[in-house]
């Protein structure tokens, strides 16, 4: 059953239609991610569901009851924002009961839930602390407390670990998920950051313009791309595009090979490719170059893992191969897939 | 030049000099006539700086045992208490209203509020002094109860209208969320946070009571009713002769303890005009 | 206060004027704006409506309508000198202020032991009752017994009392008469508005001068500008905004004030030399009654309070655009 489901949902502000006609289901238990770039729409859109916005146009359900005419503290969802939003006026361990102490439960009641809470984030040492003593990881976790205590319907996190250092955020998404798993809560989260969407996101929906994307698992998006887009957005370097008569090809880097590693291609497609630029980045190598022999000349990103050990130099064009079924097809206007399109091609000659 | 030879430095502390005797050597004068002797005070050829009879508190005692300055002193309080109550009421919430519910009416309103500050009370004393004269409340504070919050309610919804913008909303959206009505957010969060402005305001409701000149001459002419700005002014004189002094030791009881308390507030105070007036 | 969330056995909500962010904005606003709108509106609308007729405090009745009380008032000497003294003292005072001000922030800029001292010492006329601070200086001015007046006698400026053949340098007289002469009496009363300003100026300038960003002054070190120049093409553009704010603020305060010229010299000396459009308003209406010529008096102060109001939006305007 869907715990949040939206239908429709529009937001205008002015004359400027932020969320325009967003579905969405979120079922239980689900890490839902909004992924999309800063001003699409993702943060305008939660908070409706939160109901710190009233929608233009749309419904919104929440464990199957219409939420829209409902303030949030009718909804039984717990938010965190990007600034951790902690009273700065209050001891951590008010901070993390406040909630508690809307729904009126009694003194042992409500020690009871703070210090299971705080418990469970590592923070219990930190209870009677104010929050400008407390370092940015610290801060997140009050936070999280602070929305697990009253044991929502939803979660809402709203780019909370763009706050992080760099260092912290990779171990903060490996918590943050664990916590979610152990705790079945459904969550909705929002963030522009892809590598956090593809590793944390159950299903993830792009958003651009207002609207979904496209909706769907990780490898769903990473490997059928819905549009130009979602194909450029994820992914990084992001997918190369070539323009080819009227559609355009798309393939990752980490797809395109010099021929002689990529032998065990189905359907190679030799293109050449002149390399402008190689950067060595340890794990791998990227090679910046032009192709021209399919389509106006291009340039694109080849992706060489460091098992590969050819030598590739700037200056040179090499043979290099994509598998065909590697191949994303989209439509030139409207930057739609379609489905593969066969099209003439001559290998290019390799001059040395 | 002249900095090459004497420094910046020392440029600097001259220049501060010659400001601070410009500004307080009124004020010092005060302070020494308060305990000059009338012989010594009365003499053009003695040095007015330094006493040259011996200083006496005899002008003290006449100000709070022969005058009507304690009455001034405890009206001035009255007034000062009263107004500031009345203006905390009425500002607090209409400055919230206007920096988070209002949108872009709120804008507009919270300027017009300012403009309404800038409608001076020597432009209003006169038809106001008729509407106290009406209301039957000539010659009692109570005139300048009633109305000298038509200045500072403005002013002080303005200045913590800009202040309340200054705290980011997403602490009280977060008490929405966490289980809160609006009026419940307000209370609980937006209040605490805004009790340094509003500390603010009140230092600055009541040195604007004190100060206020005019409405005070014009609707109260009792003796005995008067504040200090206007007793002292007024009152402190036996036919021609004013009891200068006393006079100066009126003055001066007041003049300190205000010019303390705006120098603790004065950074609260840039704070907030700056937030209010130049960024709109 | 119901700040109740809806537990978690699913009551349902009943909708509550708490959550309402509609009618709490108009409810927490009403009281101010309504007491506002009665106690500021009304009597505005009566200060016309008085300068229109011909109300005295012995006949109250707003029966007639005339503007025979403008002319009357028009035609008064009084009042066209109060008019136009209402300008000089303005923007003579105000142009002294605004230059004084600037070099006072400057020299304040740097932080120095006893900085906290020097302020409370600058804020003195500021933060002390306008009447009391102004009365301070009524024995500074006095005729006979000024201690400016003893100060110069000491320098040579005037004749010392009592010594027979000395001739003053600045006067040939025992006092300057600061209250008494016409032309030291306006002096006096622009000296001690500017007195009294000052200070105010200089700390909404002081604030501008801080949130000058600090790299700024660095470039400007980079590329060895005198501060001269520093002062002309840097401080001063980036200042505009914060030195028009303290102008327009400085410029009400002085314009509509009556409590200096009153308490200083009650408008003299005779026959109402330094009389101010405020002063001579109370005069006028307060003390002689004729509430009908007072009000007309001052509402001649509208149009400059108008324009100050005006150019203030403008600039709020672009700041918030900025």
């Amino acid at each position: 059953m869907a715990v949040v489901e939206t239908r429709g949902l529009e937001k205008q502000f002015g004359d400027v239609k932020a969320v325009n006609g967003i579905n969405l289901t979120i079922g239980e238990g689900e890490f839902l991610v909004l992924l999309g770039p800063s001003g699409c729409g993702k943060t305008t859109t939660m908070r409706m569901i939160a109901g710190l916005e009233k929608p233009t146009r749309g419904e919104i359900y929440i464990a199957g009851r219409k939420v829209n005419d409902l303030p949030p503290r009718a909804r039984k969802v717990a938010m965190v924002f990007q600034s951790y939003a902690l009273y700065p006026h209050m001891t951590v361990y008010n901070n993390i009961a406040f909630p508690l102490k809307a729904e009126k439960r009694s003194k042992d009641d409500i020690r009871r839930k703070v210090e299971w809470a705080a418990g469970m984030f590592n923070i219990g040492h930190l209870l009677e602390r104010k929050p400008r003593q407390l370092s940015g990881g610290e801060r997140q976790r009050v936070a999280l407390a602070r929305a697990v205590v009253r044991e929502p319907d939803v979660f809402l996190l709203d780019e909370p670990l763009s706050n992080l250092d760099a260092k912290l955020r990779a171990l903060a998404r490996d918590e943050l998920k664990q916590y979610q798993r152990q705790l079945g809560v459904t969550t909705l989260y929002v963030t522009h950051d892809q590598v956090e969407a593809m590793g944390m996101g159950d299903r993830v929906a792009v958003i651009s313009g207002g609207q979904v994307r496209q909706l769907g698992t990780p490898q769903e998006l990473y490997r059928t791309p819905a549009d130009t887009f979602v194909a450029t957005f994820l992914g990084s370097p992001p997918m190369n595009l070539v323009e080819k008569d009227t559609c355009i090809l798309g393939f990752h880097p980490e797809h395109i090979l010099p021929a002689e590693v990529h032998s065990h291609a189905h359907d190679p497609l030799h293109l050449a490719f002149r390399v402008t630029r190689v950067e060595y980045l340890g794990s791998e190598r990227f090679l910046y170059g032009v192709v021209d022999s399919v389509g106006d000349p291009t340039r694109i990103v080849s992706a060489i893992p460091s098992l590969v050990t050819l030598n590739i130099e700037a200056g040179n064009t090499y043979d290099f191969v994509v598998d065909r079924q590697d191949l994303s097809f989209f439509d030139k206007t409207t930057k739609q897939r379609i489905a593969p399109v066969a099209f003439d091609h001559d290998p290019a000659r390799i001059g040395e | 030049m002249l900095l090459r030879r004497f420094g910046k430095g020392t440029l600097n502390y001259a220049i501060i000099s010659l400001f601070v005797v410009f500004s307080a050597f009124p004020f010092y004068w005060m302070l020494i006539a308060t305990f000059k002797n009338s012989t010594d005070l009365y003499k053009p050829a003695n040095n007015p700086f330094i006493y040259n009879l011996p200083p006496t508190t005899e002008n003290l005692r006449l100000l709070f045992n022969q005058t009507n300055y304690p009455a001034f002193l405890v009206n001035t309080i009255i007034v000062g208490v009263v107004v500031v109550i009345i203006t905390i009421i009425l500002a607090v919430p209409a400055a919230y209203s206007l920096a988070r519910l209002a949108g872009s009416w709120g804008e507009r309103l919270g300027v017009g509020m300012f403009m309404v500050y800038l409608i001076p009370p020597t432009l209003l004393f006169i038809p106001m002094s008729r509407v106290v004269t009406l209301l039957g409340l000539r010659d009692s504070i109570l005139s300048q109860i009633v109305i000298y919050p038509t200045f500072t309610v403005p002013f002080c919804t303005w200045l913590l209208m800009g202040f309340m913008k200054s705290i980011p909303s997403d602490v009280e959206e977060q008490a929405l969320v966490d289980g809160y009505s609006r009026l419940g957010a307000i209370w609980r969060v937006m209040f605490p946070l805004a009790l340094p402005g509003i500390l603010t305001i009140i230092v600055f409701t009541f040195t604007l009571t004190m100060h206020e000149f005019i409405y005070a001459l014009a609707f109260v002419t009792a003796s005995d009713q008067k504040v200090i700005s206007t007793g002292v002014t007024t009152e402190l004189i036996r036919g021609d002769v004013f009891f200068w002094q006393s006079i100066m030791a009126a003055g001066i009881i007041v003049a300190v303890p205000v010019a303390i308390i705006y120098n603790l507030f004065l950074d609260r105070f840039i704070a907030g005009f700056t937030l209010g007036a130049v960024k709109g | 206060m119901d700040t109740t969330l809806i537990s978690h056995t699913e009551e349902a909500y009943r909708p509550s004027w708490r959550d309402n962010s509609r009618i709490l904005a108009v409810l927490m606003l009403i009281p101010a704006a309504v007491y506002v709108i009665l106690l500021v509106g009304v009597p505005f609308v009566m200060a016309i409506l008085f300068a229109f007729s011909d109300v005295t405090v012995g006949d109250p009745a707003l029966d007639r309508f005339t503007t025979d009380t403008f002319q009357r008032v028009l035609n008064d000497p009084n009042f066209q000198r109060a008019l136009s003294n209402n300008f000089l003292f303005t923007i003579v005072s105000q142009a002294a202020v605004l230059v004084l001000a600037n070099i006072l922030a400057a020299a304040l800029t740097r932080n120095f032991r006893g900085k906290w001292l020097v302020r409370f010492f600058i804020l003195l006329p500021w933060a002390t009752p306008i009447a009391i601070g102004t009365i301070g200086w009524l024995w500074m001015l006095d005729s006979v017994y000024s201690p400016i007046d003893w100060t110069f006698r000491n320098l040579g400026l005037l004749k010392q009392v009592g010594v027979m053949g000395q001739v003053g340098i600045l006067k040939n007289s025992t006092n300057m008469y600061w209250l008494g002469e016409p032309g030291l009496a306006m002096f006096s009363v622009i000296l001690v508005q500017i007195w009294r300003m000052l200070p105010m100026s200089t700390v909404i300038v002081m604030a501008g001068l801080t949130s000058i960003s600090p790299d700024i002054r660095d470039a400007v070190q980079v590329d060895g500008v005198g501060w001269w120049r520093e002062w002309r093409e840097v401080t001063l553009p980036l200042l505009r905004p914060i030195l028009m704010v303290a102008l327009l603020f400085g410029i009400i305060f002085t314009f509509t004030d009556m409590t200096v010229v009153y308490v200083l010299t009650r408008g003299g000396p005779p026959p109402n030399t330094t009389q101010v459009l405020a002063s001579w308003a109370y005069i006028k209406g307060i003390q002689s009654g004729n509430l009908s010529e007072g009000a007309a008096t001052v509402l001649f102060m509208l149009p400059v309070l108008l324009g100050v109001a005006l150019v203030m939006l403008r600039i709020a305007r672009r700041s918030e655009v900025s």
